[in-house]
């Protein structure tokens, strides 16, 4: 079972510092964060990344889905 | 990479312009400043009677509608907000009044140091110390709370009291103050200070440029990619002073500047923790103003009631230092500050998410 991750409405660094904390966590599991802008999709990605993760982004309405995997 | 490149590329041209502006009229080591910018809209406005620091800056016009602009055509422009916007406008004021004891924003700390006016260096250290007792709180949870979706028009507004301020510059009726002398008679062409404003909201909107963000990344996650868009600002503002001769290293006799080191360092703390509890130094405000977040404009209002408190009052710093009254405001703005820090620590929202994705 994927962890899901809501950071809708929040503003960086929070999406960043919760999508690290589930990333160290869930250590080989794959994750699910949705933000709702797109500098939080843009830092998260990159925080990910940076982390030695795959990250696929999809447009849900008004909010974006990122899938962080190994 | 690219990413990297256009941040440094942003910063270069901020600490450009910043050099041009000075030369073509801007008051010294004064190319942009957000706070002092935006304490002179407040005196244009008539709501301080500083006679010396009145003028509707058009580079804050610029700042906002280029951010805005930019956020339309690259569909990021989205009206949100409803996050604790009392503390927000409060949060506004104590960046404004620490800033107004220093004199400069984060921005026109760097610009300062730029010039030459070690005065300058002596607050890095404080602001330094102000970023990183805000990452104390973020550790441990802090958040202002979610933002909402709301109607369009509340995103319009800051865009839309751009537009009005302009109109305001260019139409000069009577009940607008515009300072006959001192610092806020001091300005660049309009053609030169919109355009500016204009390019700096535009790439500041792009690479997410902030003066806060350098430094809390650097703490946070050892992240240096905001802070290279910072670094750039200074390295280029201080060759643009070189070739300019407007490099005047010293402690004394500095532009708008004053030598109190006490207040210059603890007054940029005031600065640095009230940024990151905001989430942005003022300019960021000023770029998600014109993204449409209107908790991005609560605290760009903040700001202006900041400044006219600190001017009705008395309590800004000047080249003669900071009065016993400033001193006061400098260390009840940390007490309010820090209680604005911890009453806001909340559980990370990770335990009701897991539950929320098992729910579902």
């Amino acid at each position: 079972m994927s962890e899901l991750v809501d950071c809708r409405g929040l503003s960086c660094p929070e999406p960043v510092l919760l999508a690290r904390q589930a990333i160290q966590r869930e250590a080989d599991d794959t994750l699910t964060v949705i933000v709702s802008n797109a500098v939080a999709r843009d830092n998260v990605t990159r925080t990910a990344r940076a982390m030695g993760r795959q990250v696929k982004v999809e447009e849900e309405g008004e909010d974006f889905k990122l899938q962080i995997s190994k | 990479m690219r990413d990297r490149l256009f941040i440094i590329i942003a910063g270069s041209v901020v600490g450009l312009l910043a050099v041009i502006l000075v030369l073509q009229g801007n008051p010294a080591n004064m190319g942009f400043c957000i706070a002092c910018f935006i304490r002179d809209i407040a005196g244009g406005l008539g709501l301080h009677r500083a006679g010396v620091v009145q003028y509707l800056r058009p580079e804050i016009i610029g700042l906002v509608l280029g951010a805005f602009v930019t956020a339309l055509y690259v569909r990021e422009f989205k009206a949100t907000g409803g996050s604790s916007p009392v503390l927000r406008f409060a949060l506004g004021m104590l960046m404004m009044a620490g800033a107004l004891i220093f004199l400069g924003c984060p921005l026109r700390m760097v610009l300062r140091m730029a010039g030459g006016d070690w005065n300058a260096f002596v607050a890095l250290p404080g602001y330094v110390l102000g970023v990183w007792l805000g990452t104390l709180f973020l550790r441990r949870g802090f958040t202002l709370g979610r933002s909402q979706e709301q109607a369009p028009v509340n995103g319009y507004a800051g865009p839309s009291i751009a537009v009005v301020l302009l109109i305001l510059l260019l139409a000069a009726p009577a009940f607008i103050f515009f300072s006959e002398e001192g610092p806020g008679s001091m300005f660049a062409p309009l053609t030169l200070t919109l355009g500016a404003g204009l390019i700096v909201g535009i790439l500041a909107q792009r690479t997410r440029l902030c003066t806060m963000g350098a430094i809390r990344d650097l703490i946070l996650f050892k992240d240096y990619h905001l802070f290279l868009g910072f670094a750039a600002i200074f390295v280029v503002a201080l060759i643009g002073n070189l070739f300019t001769g407007q490099f005047i290293p010293g402690f004394a006799e500095q532009p708008v500047a004053h030598l109190d080191g006490v207040w210059n360092f603890s007054g940029m703390t005031v600065v640095g923790l009230a940024a990151v509890l905001a989430g942005g130094c003022p300019m960021r405000q000023l770029i998600l103003t014109g993204e449409g977040q209107s908790d991005a404009l609560i605290t760009v209002l903040g700001m202006g009631g900041g400044a006219a408190f600190m001017h009705n009052f008395g309590l800004a710093g000047s080249p003669a230092g900071v009065a016993p009254a400033g001193q006061w405001i400098v260390i009840i703005s940390l007490v309010i500050l820090f209680i604005i820090g911890a009453a806001n620590i909340k559980m990370p929202a990770k335990n009701k998410s897991k539950e929320r994705a098992k729910a579902s």
